[in-house]
């Protein structure tokens, strides 16, 4: 497929000259210079919105650049993306593109399917996988079905797909936002042994870590434009950073205070079961007091979901009692939950948060429509919506401010907001924050922390469930950790440490 | 997206009408196949819609019912539901006003009209109901018993109309006529001897009253919210289930009123076999007005006059009706079409699209490959 | 990308377009050869308006189509007709001939009364015609026949045939015409065979019963296995279904309104046959040569406006020794010396 390289060596493998790419309103990017070499780990980083994605699409032929010029391995690259495809160029989105009930191999091959033109060989097929997986380090059983994978084992598929059409460049769009530490190590063990194979990987982060972990060259984006292209051994984190946001960073906000209220949302030996029928929640027993943030800490898959779910009425427990107050909540659907005065900051906002053909201002009501002001008997109040809106998009900074637009065409950052501001804007009595940062730049994770501080000195009780270790030691008052539907543990944050609780995240108990 | 400039509207209304032009144009090619001048059958297809009073009466006659439904269908489209049942909702609604026109007799004029038409709707919302409630209990797809509900009503109304206590003596299978004080007027002002009816002002109200529900209340909010997201809107305190039923009900129940318009306007008892098709061109109906209320009007119109249309094309040309059978064929896959793309094109806006930034993108991850 | 595919699609369009647009501009010079017509009806429209199932039901619908073809070819009209796809546009047919001027307009089938009616009397000049039933309008010619007449032979034939003693019947849609074939049918196999048994089933109450093939099957199968070695159907296309019971089993059916015996050759008997086709011919002629009257026209075994069908698909199933028997009762029948009941003549006459 791919064809060989002629080209010598001291060519590029991508090059972008001048790229601009306008849309409407946005210069996404301007006048954007790339350049990235064979053989090397490039990575690109910038906030949200500073055109990295959009340069992306424009290099796989997905968009089409209204100015500049685009080559890949010397050849130009004309908005064609199975051309480019062809010419081996590799993508791997951070949402997976595979077939659940499909096997590892059928997933592989889906499009390139060996075999003449009629039977499928599905041995050959197989065997192809097995090999690509034992070159690269990529262990799987290529008979496995999509559905019964870990994410990470799914992001390798993925990565095999790629390798399986002969891509010789290949670019990850933030592949490591859904990994464990372990995972995340063995991508990139993977990813450098890809290099030293001769091929080129382009990086989109903006976890300044692992660009100083892994790549050898970086390039900055603000705003749609360059700001510096650097090697990695010219820079370090700090500078990265202030490159990125264009300012200096202060450190984020820390809590103060002790907590002196009293315990408002208790959980008693709570069960619940997944779709699959299998035990999610094995007798979860924790309590929040007012003003306090419980850090849930935790492998991802190990029942948080299924337990933000039953904290807000979306799944039945099987056995186990949640009090809200001195209530039980036996029996209460999700509407009683947030009429006790529970917010939920769901972790997946496409899915729970945002209605995305909904506007800000519908979005921003939504779930407080009923009430008063928003409803007056049946009739909705489209001019207390909007002022509602226009407030909460001026305090939490949503842009573009406009009540109107729809949220489908909103930054993920921006919808995060609008999310939170909803959440928050209902003066929670209890706060769920089910990975609040997650997929936001520096600024937004830095936004979202004092949020959840200032709501923790108006009083609320906050759970917050990450799978980030910084951000609940930065911000939990006490941590729990969640392994296998069980609570193995909960410290007070004096007595935690990444150490202490990465042995209780797999299963060790204290 | 609030931009009502000249220039949206005119590239909303080419894109609703695309499909027509790309369907002319397909159909010309065919007529000309058969060797007919496709000018001379577009001609006659023009005049049998709109040619004369009587021939526009026809052209409103066959839009009535198509507004009902075509409302109905959109209405339950916004719910993320997909009601293949009213055809089977607007005979049994049909039914229903036929009975309560022969059956209750004594009351005023417009009583016993508001009679049969809310018996109607009663029949209809129950033949919604059912699949409304086997989806939001059971989770069982509407789809499915939609279809299966218009075989049932198909055979229930047919047993019924045989029956002695409903049937009406003779050859023709129909039902009783109804009284004379539960007809609806017919534009007799328009042509004497018009068909369409009152019922074309309740299909305009109905229509209105939804367009109302969905951009004003509360209610029309969740109905729009489920559709869109159901997880979300569950996750907001709405229920979910609770919106499915109801909208599937209310949906049944403005088909049934369609078969009210029928039988109270267009043919005073119920008979067998019932109009046909209303309940499927309501879907096609629905999709071209993009679910929305207000623009079934336009696409209801459209289909009204290609099928009175047809018509003109089989008395007065060579070709055979077929033809137009085959335009309209054409014309609602084209709208398909159109619809599919104009969803790719959102997405593809969405990909890389007028964000306010790119991590938007990043977020959704989804390139499109080919 | 969508941009690429979109300027595609509304490039294919253009080109549809255009090409559309000047073929229609070089067909609009053909000009199509109009027929040379010779005859005294040369000048003269007839329209007739099918019922609902259109051309091609090898019955009803293609008899009259027929006619009219046969009153084009000897008497030179134009012949025009139109196939509604619904109930709901009879009228608007109808209406649109009268509209138009057209010198006879004919409505095929009982299920048209309703629109007859009201168009004829809207358009008092003009001449209409009805198929099958009575509409009470001077302008309007009701074309019926006496079914039970031919019924009457059949069923004499059917008797003939059996050697169980037992004959089975299975009507459309249970109503006053399919009972006038029901008795015509039975008074028939019981003047052959007073003891003669007849097996008597209707497939339903509604317009459908006409059109269900496998219900129509069912019955004739159950009256086959009660013995029966000959069923009449006067059911539609349900009727299908009795002639595949019929050639499964190596017995007997009898179709009805078409000439059938081609369906199912050996199986069926006979067919029932009602013609029409001469009923439009004789009503078109009529109106040619200034004869056409309003009222009640019947067309019976005497002016051969019924009868049952001899073929070469049933001659060897109907012996001459039947033949001769069969012939002798329609000459009683048309002299008057053997008199059918017509159903109708029991029952109110508005239900007929």
């Amino acid at each position: 497929m791919t064809e060989p390289s002629t080209t010598n060596p001291t060519a590029l493998a991508v090059e972008m000259r001048r790229v601009t790419k306008q849309f409407p309103g946005v210069l996404a990017n301007d006048c954007i210079n790339l350049q990235v070499a064979y053989g090397e780990i490039h990575a690109i980083i910038g906030e949200n919105g500073a055109g990295k994605s959009t340069l992306m699409s424009v290099l796989s032929g997905l968009l089409k650049a209204d100015e500049g010029e685009v080559l890949l391995k010397g050849h130009p690259v004309r908005g064609r993306p199975h051309l480019v495809s062809r010419r081996g160029l590799g993508m791997v989105y951070q949402h997976f593109m595979l077939v659940p009930n499909f096997t590892v191999a059928e997933n592989v091959i889906l499009g390139n399917e060996p075999g003449d033109r009629v039977h499928l060989d599905l041995r050959a097929a197989e065997e192809a996988v097995r090999r690509l997986g034992q070159d690269y380090g990529l262990n799987l059983d290529p008979a496995a079905r999509i559905e019964d994978l870990s994410v990470g084992e799914q992001q390798r598929v993925e990565i095999l797909k790629v390798l399986y059409r002969g891509s010789d460049v290949i670019v990850l769009d933030e592949p490591t936002q859904v990994l464990t530490l372990q995972e995340k190590n063995e991508l990139f063990e993977t990813l450098r042994c890809l290099v030293r194979d001769g091929r080129t990987i382009i990086f989109i982060t903006h976890h300044l870590e692992e660009v100083m972990a892994l790549s050898d060259r970086v390039t900055v984006l603000r705003r749609g434009r360059v700001v510096a292209s650097l090697a990695i051994q010219d820079t370090d984190i700090a500078t990265l950073a202030q490159l990125m946001v264009g300012r200096e960073i202060g450190p984020g906000e820390k809590r103060t205070g002790d907590v002196t209220g009293d315990v408002v949302l208790e959980v008693s030996d709570l069960t619940a079961v997944s779709e699959r029928g299998l035990q999610a929640l094995d007798g979860v027993s924790f309590g929040v007091r007012g003003g306090e943030i419980l850090g849930l800490a935790g492998v991802e898959g190990n029942g948080q979901r299924e337990l933000v779910e039953t904290l807000t009425g979306l799944r039945i427990p099987s056995g186990g009692e949640i009090r809200i107050g001195d209530q039980s909540t036996h029996g209460w659907s999700p509407r009683q939950f947030l009429e006790a005065g529970v917010a939920v900051i769901p972790e997946n906002r496409r899915v729970r948060g945002v209605v995305e053909p909904f506007t800000i201002a519908e979005n921003l009501v939504l779930g407080r429509h009923w009430k008063r002001p928003f409803s007056k008997g049946w009739v909705l109040d489209l001019g207390a919506m909007e002022a509602e809106a226009k407030s909460l998009i001026s305090d939490f900074g949503i842009v573009p401010p406009d009540p109107e637009i729809l949220v489908r065409t909103l930054s993920g950052g921006n919808q995060q907001r609008v999310v939170v501001a909803r959440e928050l804007a209902k003066k929670p009595v209890v706060l769920i924050a089910a990975h609040p940062t997650r997929g936001l730049d520096i600024a937004g994770r830095q936004f979202a922390h004092s949020c959840l501080l200032r709501e923790r000195s108006l009083g609320a009780a906050i759970l917050l469930v990450s799978s980030d270790l910084e951000e609940i030691l930065d911000l939990g008052d006490r941590i729990a950790v969640i392994f296998e539907g069980r609570i193995t543990g909960i410290l007070p944050r004096e007595e935690a440490s990444e150490g202490k609780l990465g042995l209780l995240m797999v299963g060790a108990r204290r | 997206m609030k931009d009502l400039s000249i220039r949206r509207i005119v590239r909303e209304l080419g894109q609703a009408l695309l499909p027509l032009a790309l369907a002319l144009a397909v159909g010309a090619v065919i007529i000309l196949a058969i060797g007919e001048n496709p000018l001379t059958v577009f001609g006659l297809m023009l005049r049998g819609s709109f040619g004369s009073l009587r021939r526009l009466s026809g052209t409103l006659q066959e839009a009535s019912p198509m507004i009902f439904t075509g409302v109905s269908v959109a209405l339950a489209f916004r719910a993320g539901l997909f009601n293949i049942g009213a055809e089977g909702q607007l005979l049994i609604g049909g039914f229903a006003a036929a009975w309560a026109g022969f059956a209750l007799t004594g009351l005023p004029g417009p009583l016993h009209v508001v009679f049969c038409v809310v018996a109607a709707a009663a029949a209809g919302l129950v033949w919604g109901l059912i699949p409304g409630i086997l989806k939001a209990r059971l989770g069982v797809h509407e789809v499915i018993n939609t279809i299966m509900l218009n075989y049932v009503a198909l055979s229930l109304t047919n047993f019924l109309v045989g029956h002695p206590y409903f049937k009406e003596p003779g050859q023709i299978p129909q039902t009783r006529d109804i009284a004379a004080s539960s007809v609806l007027p017919r534009f007799e002002f328009l042509y004497a001897h018009a068909k369409v009816n009152a019922g074309l002002w309740v299909a305009l109200a109905v229509m209105v009253a939804v367009g109302y529900l969905l951009a004003r209340t509360r209610y029309g909010f969740e109905i729009k919210a489920v559709g869109y997201n159901p997880e979300a809107s569950e996750a907001a305190g709405i229920s979910k289930s609770r919106v499915i039923w109801t909208t599937m009900g209310l949906s049944g129940a403005i088909a049934g009123l369609a078969g009210a318009e029928q039988v109270l306007g267009v043919f005073r008892c119920f008979v067998s076999p019932f109009p046909f098709g209303y309940g499927f061109v309501g879907i096609a109906v629905a999709l071209l007005a993009r679910n929305n209320p207000l623009a079934v009007l336009p696409a209801a119109l459209i289909f009204g006059a290609l099928t009175s249309g047809a018509q003109e094309v089989d008395v007065h040309s060579g070709t055979p009706r077929e033809i137009t059978v085959v335009l309209q064929g054409i014309f609602v896959l084209f709208i398909a079409c159109e619809f599919v793309l104009r969803r790719k094109r959102r997405v593809g806006e969405t990909e890389g699209g007028p964000k306010a930034g790119g991590k938007g993108r990043e977020e959704e991850g989804r390139g499109e490959d080919g | 990308m969508y941009h690429a595919r979109r300027s595609t699609v509304s490039g294919i369009a253009l080109v549809l377009v255009t090409a559309a647009a000047l073929i229609c501009i070089i067909g609009c010079g053909k000009k199509k050869e109009t027929e040379v017509r010779q005859g005294p009806g040369v000048g003269m429209t007839a329209g007739v308006v099918l019922s609902v199932g259109g051309l091609g039901d090898k019955s009803f619908n293609d008899l009259a189509h027929a006619g009219l073809m046969k009153a084009a070819k000897d008497l030179g009209i134009r012949p025009v007709y139109g196939q509604p796809e619904q109930m709901a546009e009879d009228e608007k047919y109808l209406r649109d001939y009268a509209e138009q001027g057209f010198d006879l307009i004919v409505g095929v089938g009982f299920l048209m009364k309703t629109a007859v009616e009201e168009v004829a009397g809207e358009f008092p000049e003009s001449r209409f015609a009805i198929i099958d039933c009575i509409v009470e309008e001077p302008n309007v010619a009701s074309l019926v026949f006496r079914e039970h007449e031919g019924s009457f032979l059949v069923g004499a034939l059917a008797s003939m045939k059996t050697r169980t003693g037992k004959v089975g019947f299975v009507g459309g849609m249970d109503s006053p015409l399919i009972h006038r074939f029901e008795v015509g049918y039975t008074e028939g196999a019981k003047y052959v065979n007073p003891d003669t048994d007849v097996f008597i089933a209707y497939v339903g109450s509604h317009t459908g019963a006409f059109h269900d093939p496998v219900r129509g099957k069912s019955l004739a199968i159950s009256q086959f296995d009660r013995g029966a070695e000959v069923v009449f159907h006067a059911a539609g296309s349900s009727g299908n279904g009795v002639i595949d019971a019929a050639a499964e089993r190596g017995l007997y059916a009898i179709g009805v309104d078409a000439n059938q015996n081609y369906v199912a050759p050996g199986s069926v008997l006979t067919s029932m046959i009602k013609r029409v086709d001469v009923a439009v011919f004789r009503t078109i002629e009529e109106v040619v040569h200034g004869r056409f009257k309003g009222g009640l026209r019947e067309f019976g075994l005497a002016d051969d406006g019924v009868g049952y069908a001899l073929d070469e698909h049933n001659r060897d199933v109907i012996t001459p020794e039947m033949l001769a028997r069969v012939e002798e009762l329609k000459r009683k029948i048309v002299s008057g010396e053997i008199r059918v009941t017509d159903y109708y003549d029991t029952i109110a006459p508005d239900e007929s």
